[in-house]
């Protein structure tokens, strides 16, 4: 029934099929919306964060998220500014992973504050010295960049196409691509770093703070590299998957192994660099503020094998193996490795969040715990529902991926 | 604010008087000890020995007015917090907060505290409520700000008086004003004749995460060795 919606040249599941796997996530996405409802209309009292623990699940994968979405930023930057044409082959897709993490991310951050109608006090009332008030700039002004970067995807659709305007629209609009992905590149520099920076410069956080290098902290450029690093590896992975779900082949190989070599090659420096910084700070930061780092890691829960786990076995190995052409060029090793390196910002995420919150900050207090409450997850869920079917729309009916008619 | 810990019986009248100072609205019936609002916190902390040696000191935990980077006030994205010069007390506003709890995550005081709940005062308790302050509302971040309300009335006082400094005995904190035992003493650092700037000076006085380097203005005092011990330890060490 919807046949002439989708793009031609290309095969599609029947509307029955779209329709059932579509349904289950709408379901999802309405019980998020009914959590957010309560935080919204009742109040924060409905999550289990507290005085304490004041971020949670909602913020700890905000950053994920952002991070994630950062393949967006970078293929394009790669794409458009390096000129690797190869790239053309993901780059809507990385476009649409894009937008759909960061949109997430900001409605999940408008439950999250007590006040989300003041959201425009930031540009009223903005203290430049705050790391979050550039994060609100920078992602405000990036989502707008996303949504002018989504709207040729949108207007290829075959239906569009036949409206000469919007046909002459998309032909302008990607004469000026390479200006938004040059603007994209700038604003995801700044609101990466400025994410990293938020928790480097807590200086009452002896376990998140660190010294700063120019003018910010050096989480500041340990979360750009890390975002740059693992973005190629989530749209690999997301590529993969995709393929996978939809029983076609959509990138030629090779696609996905630069992108499993650009990966490698910008996460061996991110290692490097988180290496040097953690030994500075073990050696110097840490114990400067009064808490040596070993009183970190006392409790089994959070134990020197969160370190080891980020660092190494989510850090190192997936670089090595992504750096190997010969392991590269094993499909399964490539999306393992690339799927540890999405793990490894997971981790590193949720320590920066989770682990700074849980550890206590005066000598009288014990470690802190928190649980997230139904209404955090469910929430959170309803993003990925809606990540879900978005993408699922836009795979539908726009062509994400150019290289599939021409591998059919 | 110098607090000494050797007089405080952990009874609490500070932190009612401040409530009812400072319109902190009755807790919620399902709020915690970590989901409730107290601009005040009496933390009682033992020395962890068994009976005959056992000891526990009781520690008022007020917002500790940092001096020097104030955690809260540089990380909050829209200027919520401020310090003001000609007092160095750090000020919330709450009209202005957006809720995003940053500051929360960035005090090393655990000071701040934020409105899980709408402030509701059971019928016919509003008539109570102090004229000089205003309520918050549910999701803004709020703290202690030495009774601003008071400090504003004694400068209202002194200027209706024709002078430009406060009196000294008219501007007290209502914990300070509160506490049976006279463990508070309140007044300006900055004058070296004060009392408060003599026993922030004195021996055994000391201040809760030195190294931080975020220069609180509210001291503790204590004669037992154990209590400065465990005031200088890392957490968790």
């Amino acid at each position: 029934m919807d046949r002439q919606f989708i793009p031609r040249g290309l095969q599609r599941s029947s509307f029955t099929r779209f329709a059932a796997w579509i349904l289950p996530w709408i379901l999802l996405l309405g019980l998020g919306l009914y959590a957010m409802y309560l935080c919204l209309a009742e109040g924060l009292h409905h999550t289990n964060m507290d005085n304490r623990f004041a971020f949670g699940l909602w913020i700890y994968l905000d950053l994920t998220v952002i991070a994630l979405g950062a393949g967006a930023f970078f293929t394009g930057f790669l794409l458009y500014i390096l000129r690797r044409e190869e790239l053309k082959a993901v780059i809507n897709s990385a476009v649409v992973l894009g937008l759909i993490c960061y949109s997430g991310a900001v409605a999940v951050l408008m439950v999250d504050v007590g006040q989300p109608l003041r959201a425009w006090f930031t540009f009223w009332h903005p203290n430049t010295h705050s790391m979050l008030a550039e994060v609100t700039f920078c992602l405000t002004c990036y989502l707008t960049v996303l949504a002018i970067e989504y709207v040729p995807v949108v207007l290829k659709n075959r239906k569009l196409r036949q409206i000469p305007r919007f046909l002459v629209f998309e032909f302008e609009l990607h004469k000026v691509m390479p200006v938004f992905a040059g603007i994209g590149t700038f604003l995801s520099f700044f609101h990466q770093g400025s994410l990293g920076g938020l928790y480097g410069v807590l200086v009452g956080r002896p376990f998140a703070f660190r010294e700063v290098l120019g003018i910010w902290p050096s989480t500041f450029y340990l979360f750009v590299l890390s975002a740059a690093a693992v973005g190629p590896s989530f749209v690999l992975l997301t590529t993969w998957l995709v393929q996978k779900l939809s029983g076609r082949q959509l990138v030629k190989p090779e696609v996905l192994r630069f992108l499993g070599k650009v990966s490698g090659s910008m996460l061996i420096v991110y290692v490097l660099l988180k290496t040097v910084d953690t030994l500075y700070w073990i050696n110097h930061t840490a114990p400067a503020e009064g808490a040596p780092a070993y009183t970190f890691y006392t409790s089994l829960g959070f134990g020197t094998w969160i370190l080891f786990a980020e660092i190494i076995l989510l850090g190192l190995l997936p670089a090595v193996v992504l750096l190997s052409k010969r392991l590269r060029a094993r499909p399964a090793v490539l999306v393992g490795a690339a799927f540890l390196a999405c793990c490894g910002i997971v981790m590193n995420r949720f320590v920066m969040t989770i682990q700074t919150l849980a550890l206590p900050t005066l000598p009288f207090d014990p470690m802190m715990s928190y649980v997230p409450s139904w209404q955090e997850v469910a929430t959170f869920l309803a993003i990925v529902a809606y990540g879900v079917v978005l993408y699922s729309f836009s795979f539908r009916y726009m062509t994400l991926f150019p290289q599939e008619r021409e591998i059919r | 604010m110098v607090v000494d810990l050797d007089r405080c019986t952990g009874c609490g009248a500070c932190m009612v008087a401040c409530a009812v100072e400072n319109n902190v609205a009755p807790a919620e019936q399902k709020a915690t000890e970590r989901t409730g609002v107290t601009w005040l916190r009496v933390y009682p902390v033992s020395n962890g020995e068994n009976f005959p040696a056992n000891d526990t000191v009781f520690i008022p935990m007020p917002c500790q007015q940092c001096g020097n980077h104030t955690p809260c006030v540089s990380v909050c994205p829209q200027n919520a917090v401020e310090v003001d010069p000609s007092t160095g007390i750090v000020g919330q506003i709450p009209q202005r907060c957006l809720g995003c709890r940053y500051c929360m995550t960035a005090c090393p005081y655990h000071a701040r505290y934020f409105n899980w709940w709408d402030p509701q005062w059971p019928e016919g308790t509003e008539t109570l409520l102090n004229p000089d302050v205003a309520p918050r509302m549910r999701g803004v971040a709020e703290k202690c700000n030495f009774c601003h309300g008071r400090l504003h009335a004694a400068r209202t006082k002194a200027a209706a008086a024709g002078n430009k400094e406060i009196a000294a005995g008219d501007y007290i904190p209502a914990c300070v004003e509160s506490c049976p035992s006279k463990a508070i003493v309140f007044g300006d650092l900055a004058d070296e004749t004060s009392e408060v700037s003599r026993l922030s000076h004195s021996n055994d006085t000391f201040q809760f995460l030195p190294k931080l380097g975020t220069a609180p203005k509210v001291f503790y005092h204590s004669a037992k060795e154990w209590v400065r011990k465990m005031a200088d330890r890392a957490p968790l060490a």
